[in-house]
């Protein structure tokens, strides 16, 4: 299931950021041209978890179409999600998405745990995940269980991350498959994104 | 062999049992529950009862009802708030109130009640109104210890600091201390709110409809359901509702995706009051 480039086809990127992470976000999907065919979740960490227009925000930046993740919405290819505030966000077996108002983890809800975790369940080895910038330790648990169930394990480089809290956490209990700078992050996604379509 | 379906792998077949256990053994059904969330529970609870495996914990739970009554603790999620969402309450003071002073007698049914937060806010919202006194509030919810606790009405100071701010964005009248005595950490609250609220065990998984209602408020409970499961719930508050009764929801659901989606039309969209068509 891979190509010369030792890379592995996959059906979905999830996408775990905090503190910095609309910067960051935006030099990774920015550049990604119409058409990019698989589905992209992104949970982001938010000040006020009560009002988001992530999903307007990005719209107006992103050549992908931008949805936020709805309870039992059917995910579909080539379309950018995001995790409504305040609700963690989960990828059921049948990929569909549902939410829940479980306690905070790190407190932060949605949780980048609860979306990794999940998503390394429902889609084992065809899954890749990238954890960005942040000034917690959220996603460091879930991007072991991805590795766990054979997916492709994506670090920013904390030395170049805004905040390097988050990548470091991570790399400090997991050997991800790839440490590289946001620019090399979003090529590596073209790139996935070739094999897999 | 082994199965490469996600469904194959052990952890989800002894999951599936667990559920199919409890189901056989207690009568709770979970097995049309969102499989990430009672799978992250599941994983606490391996924790908290200190088993290995999913099986050692359905042992566990199939001979010790005691164990079971801890792990359905654990199961449900007793994550509430008073005033939630305040501008959800607002709303149906400004667009639902008005019409349900139109009847005599009202019937509001809060299912999936937890341990008492929704119920409480809309008692506090109907007193204000002047509609308490002619208003039975049936307080559901399947887990025996929240209904409890929800019946007692005492909650921490700490959590109703935070509800009170809720309470005057959602149009609160008074002051939000008139309506509990605050005691060593604790907020008990008036007695009185809950004289006319019945507390009563009901799953919206296995049992049927037993009242006809104005008012159905069911707030982040469906979102735990898959959509079989969703649907059926719909159809119970379909059938329970009055003609152009009303349906309240958490403010990331709607009847909309569901088998009954339009049997149900928005009245205010934005906070998910609903009428039934």
């Amino acid at each position: 299931m891979s190509d010369t480039t030792g890379l592995p086809s996959i059906d979905a990127v999830v996408i775990g950021a905090s503190a910095g992470g609309v910067e960051a976000l935006l030099g990774i999907l920015g550049p990604l041209r119409k058409g990019f065919a698989l589905p992209i979740i992104v949970v982001l960490h938010l000040p006020n978890e009560r009002r988001s227009q992530l999903a307007e925000v990005f719209a107006r930046r992103v050549a992908l179409p931008v949805l936020e993740a709805a309870d039992k919405m059917a995910i579909e290819p080539g379309t950018l999600y995001f995790a409504t505030p305040g609700y963690h966000l989960s990828v059921e077996l049948d990929r569909s998405f549902s939410l829940s108002l479980e306690d905070r983890v790190h407190y932060s809800r949605p949780a980048i745990d609860f979306l990794f975790e999940s998503a390394a369940d429902a889609y084992g080895p065809r899954l890749a995940a990238v954890l960005l910038t942040g000034a917690n330790r959220d996603g460091a648990h879930g991007l072991a269980q991805v590795k766990r169930q054979g997916g492709l394990t994506i670090v920013q480089d904390p030395d170049e991350a805004q905040v390097a809290t988050m990548p470091q956490a991570a790399l400090d209990i997991h050997k991800p498959d790839h440490i590289l700078p946001i620019r090399g992050i979003g090529r590596l996604l073209v790139e996935l994104e070739r094999i897999a379509c | 062999m082994q199965s490469n379906h996600p469904a194959g792998r052990n952890s989800e077949i002894e999951l599936r049992l667990l559920i199919e256990a409890i189901y056989l053994k207690y009568s709770y059904d979970f097995r049309d529950y969102s499989g990430a969330s009672i799978k992250r529970r599941v994983a606490h609870a391996l924790n908290q009862f200190e088993c290995n495996t999913i099986s050692a914990l359905q042992e566990k739970v199939l001979h010790d009802p005691t164990a079971f009554m801890q792990l359905l603790q654990l199961l449900t999620i007793p994550v509430s708030e008073m005033f939630r969402d305040p501008s959800h309450f607002l709303a149906i003071r400004k667009e639902v109130v008005p019409l349900l002073k139109t009847y005599p007698s009202i019937k509001i049914w809060i299912a999936g009640c937890s341990t008492g937060e929704e119920v409480y806010s809309m008692a506090i919202l109907l007193r204000e109104e002047g509609l308490l006194d002619r208003t039975i509030i049936y307080a559901t919810d399947i887990n025996p210890r929240s209904l409890e606790k929800a019946k007692q009405g005492i909650f921490s100071m700490e959590n109703v600091r935070a509800y009170t701010a809720n309470y005057q964005q959602a149009g609160g009248q008074r002051s939000f201390a008139d309506y509990y005595t605050a005691a060593y950490g604790y907020a008990i609250f008036d007695k009185s709110l809950c004289e006319n609220v019945t507390f009563a065990d009901h799953s919206l998984a296995t049992d049927s409809v037993f009242s006809e209602t104005q008012l159905i408020s069911c707030r982040n409970v469906l979102i735990y359901f898959n959509k079989n499961l969703q649907d059926r719930a719909f159809g119970l508050f379909h059938e329970s509702l009055c003609h152009r009764g009303f349906l309240v929801l958490g403010s990331k659901e709607t009847p909309d995706f569901s088998a009954y989606g339009n049997q149900f039309e928005p009245l205010v969209k934005q906070e998910r009051i609903y009428r039934k068509s």
